[in-house]
């Protein structure tokens, strides 16, 4: 699995477009990182290349995923997972809910709570599944946010600067945590951040926008 | 990619044009045509100006016309003026939420129960002569004194504006939330003006821009409101709108003619009023701005403050005491004036609902119920279109929302009675829930397009980018999250339904009973008691509704911090 970027122009329907052609190639594992003024469009490449991008708006150039051309599909079927800022778990869920909702309809019964659990585990948060996620601490959120996007069995992962409300120890941690499980899982990851320590902690290709 | 979501915004579109807006369009242009004398099923084919003729001679005519816009504008003038003071005083010494919970009640009761509690209390032979009798009057019967229906319609005015000061209190306080008030108003003061006075020069004129369509909303009902000046306001001559159904509804045909022609002019004096309202906008800005400038500080402005507080604390004490005076006279037997309590109560109005409310209850109650929920699936289909698309919501489309709630009712339900009669459903069930959607939904949309805007779009597009279908983020994700609006969106649909006096007796063609139109039919000269029983029904379903819509969410939500508004995802 690689995320590929060739030629991708993103801009106004009517006007010009945010910034120049843009080619890159996210191997698995590895994370790019997007750096740049605000305004620019960062964001907004992020929600073309996960298919969420606003009426008037247009993107152009390819998007692939392993050699699949994801722009020409709907969001749902592009299989590119997302982590905002904040970690939108749903808050009418229990966490154990919100983590199962990206599961496939294929996983059944035992084996559904089998896998929340094992991922509520490995994000030290075994037996949080009947919680409320508005009790939940920022760093307990924010791993929960990863776990319900990667038990969707995402092929690339856009972190739309993640780590930016989380201070600065608990970002280290969390960084590290959500870098360690892309590599392990060999998933590409494109991070758009203002931070350099971020973009150093990636460790990756870094574009300046 | 690029069609997402289309054929859901063109089938709403279809049905919104098709069910809503048609309707109104022909229904006036059928007013239109009748008010220039074609109406064939009367065997009125030739086009001419007799009806407006006939219409200028008609006996009170020109009172008619006057009473309507002195207490149409009157009333709203007055509603604006007392709802600022209010507000002046108010800000900043009551919070958001306890502001809500005093004006719920009125915002709640539907305008013909209130209005006839407002006469069992202001008629001679009502509560407050009661109380104060014989000590203080001198009074052992009931004396002759026109307190309700009196000929300058003092009593129609105070009854709207017990129910629009309330209304502009809530339009004014959410506009105020958008402002930074408490910084204005430090900064006023510390440049030596008086409170009152910043209000006046500093914070009315920007919350005023957004209040503007309210106050038009206002300006259009007073002027063509029909329940309640029929229960409150003068009654020889009337105001044009009580006139224009007398005069449809009289045995004699050749008055559908000139009523028509009435309806009509009734739709021009509500956009006539609007555009003379707009005028006087920039009439005012002007002189407020030389007021402005003038730079008088105005120290004793508090004084009026206080006078407006205390007449706005009057008209809620009276609405108060209105609902309560429902409620003791649908318990009383025996009760001789003037004694200030019944003498003996008894359960017997309510004993009996084959006497008639049980019928109506059913009716409204079937009515209410299938408006509602039509309503509410329309306004989810509309608004998840938009969010398909996503895209916002264009101006006209906007403008076609609000249609409904400023064309006055009269002036094109007249029109849309003869082409139901056509189509060959009027007096059923299906034209009066038609005809109440088109006042039901606008309420429940624009109840529900705030919030629903306000629900942030990441968590549709985590939904999405784990996997989940257009479908399920509605149902899944959406509707749940938004349960707290749904509910209070359909109990406002559901209160302005049963509230609803016009489209249901034009269109059930006197066939449809509900607690509405019994009630203002029984209201002039029928037992108190019975009155009492329809009334009460009547301003209890909307606060039952309301309840429900607190109840259901915090029930169903009761371990979800999230959503009960304690914490939030930071």
């Amino acid at each position: 699995m690689s995320l590929e970027l060739i030629d991708v122009v993103v801009g106004p329907l009517a006007g010009a477009p945010l910034f120049g052609a843009l080619s890159l190639r996210v191997e698995p594992g590895e994370v790019a990182t997007l750096m740049g003024p605000s305004g620019i469009g960062k964001s907004t490449l992020l929600d073309a290349i996960g298919g969420h991008l606003a009426h008037g708006f247009k993107v152009s150039g390819r998007v692939e995923l392993s050699g699949r051309d994801v722009l020409t599909q709907p969001a749902e079927a592009r299989r590119i997972g997302v982590l905002f800022q904040d970690a939108m778990l749903f808050p009418h869920l229990s966490v154990g809910d919100n983590l199962a909702f990206g599961l496939a309809q294929s996983v059944r019964g035992a084996a559904r709570s089998a896998a929340v659990e094992e991922a509520l585990d490995q994000a030290g948060l075994a037996g949080f599944a009947t919680r409320d996620p508005a009790t939940l601490s920022g760093g307990q959120r924010a791993r929960a946010a990863l776990m319900r996007a990667l038990l969707a069995k995402p092929e690339a992962l856009l972190l739309d600067e993640p780590f930016s409300r989380l201070d600065a120890e608990l970002r280290a941690e969390i960084r590290g945590f959500v870098f360690e499980h892309l590599r392990v899982r060999k998933i590409p990851g494109l991070l758009v951040t203002h931070d350099t320590s971020d973009a150093e902690a990636a460790a990756g290709a870094v574009v300046q926008l | 990619m690029k069609v997402e979501g289309r054929a859901l915004r063109v089938g709403v579109a279809l049905l919104v044009m098709g069910g809503l807006v048609l309707p109104i369009i022909a229904g006036m242009a059928q007013t239109g045509r009748a008010a220039f004398g074609v109406l064939p099923a009367i065997g009125a084919t030739e086009p001419s100006l007799e009806p407006w003729r006939q219409l200028f001679s008609l006996p009170g005519f020109g009172t008619s016309l006057r009473l309507t816009l002195v207490t149409g504008i009157g009333s709203t003038l007055l509603a604006l003026a007392l709802a600022s003071g209010f507000c002046a005083l108010m800000h900043g010494r009551m919070s958001h939420a306890s502001m809500g919970r005093l004006l719920a009640p009125f915002l709640a009761v539907p305008h013909a129960a209130l209005a006839i509690g407002l006469a069992f209390l202001l008629a001679p032979s009502g509560w407050i002569a009661r109380m104060i009798s014989p000590w203080a009057t001198g009074w052992d019967r009931p004396p002759d004194l026109a307190t309700v229906h009196d000929g300058w319609g003092l009593a129609l005015i105070v009854g709207l504006l017990i129910k629009e000061v309330p209304f502009l209190l809530l339009v004014i306080g959410s506009a105020l939330g958008q402002l930074p008030v408490r910084q204005h108003l430090a900064a006023g003061r510390a440049l030596g003006y008086g409170r009152g006075v910043v209000w006046i020069k500093v914070i009315m004129p920007q919350v005023y821009p957004l209040i503007r369509l309210p106050i038009f909303i206002v300006l259009a009902f007073a002027l063509s409101v029909v329940d309640m000046a029929i229960i409150l306001g003068p009654s020889n001559p009337p105001t044009l709108a009580v006139a224009i159904i007398r005069w449809f509804s009289a045995p004699d045909t050749t008055l559908i003619l000139p009523a028509s022609a009435a309806a009509f002019l009734q739709a021009l004096l509500v956009a006539g009023a609007i555009v003379a309202w707009i005028g006087a906008e920039r009439g005012a800005k002007r002189i407020g701005l030389w007021w402005l400038r003038r730079g008088g500080r105005g120290h004793r402005s508090e004084p009026g403050l206080w006078a407006t507080s205390s007449v706005v604390s009057v008209l809620m004490l009276l609405g108060v005491m209105a609902l309560a005076a429902l409620v003791v006279w649908s318990f009383a037997w025996r009760w001789s004036y003037p004694q200030a309590l019944p003498q003996s109560w008894s359960l017997k109005g309510w004993m009996t609902p084959g006497s008639g409310w049980g019928r109506a209850l059913e009716a409204t109650l079937i009515i209410g119920v299938s408006t509602t929920a039509m309503s509410l699936l329309l306004a989810i289909a509309w608004l998840e279109g938009e969010d398909r698309g996503r895209r916002g919501r264009a101006a006209w489309a906007q403008a076609l929302i609000y249609l409904p709630l400023l064309v006055p009712q009269v002036g094109f339900l007249l029109g849309l009675n003869v082409l139901f009669l056509q189509i060959g459903i009027s007096g059923g069930m299906v034209a009066v829930i038609w005809a109440q959607m088109l006042f039901v939904f606008p309420y429940v949309m624009i109840a529900l397009s705030d919030p629903w805007r306000a629900l942030d779009p990441h968590h549709i597009r985590a939904a999405a980018a784990l996997g989940a279908s257009p479908w399920r983020r509605l149902v899944a994700v959406k509707l749940p999250m938004l349960i707290r609006p749904l509910a209070t969106a359909a109990a406002i649909g559901f209160a302005v339904s049963v509230a609803q006096y016009l489209p249901t007796l034009f269109m059930g063609a006197g066939r449809i009973a509900t607690l509405t139109t019994e009630a203002v039919t029984l209201a002039s000269g029928s037992d108190r008691r019975v009155v009492g029983v329809y009334a009460v029904l009547q301003a209890a379903l909307p606060f039952l509704a309301y309840g429900a819509a607190l109840a259901l969410p915090a029930l169903v939500y009761r371990n979800r911090r999230g959503l009960l508004g304690v914490g939030h995802e930071p």
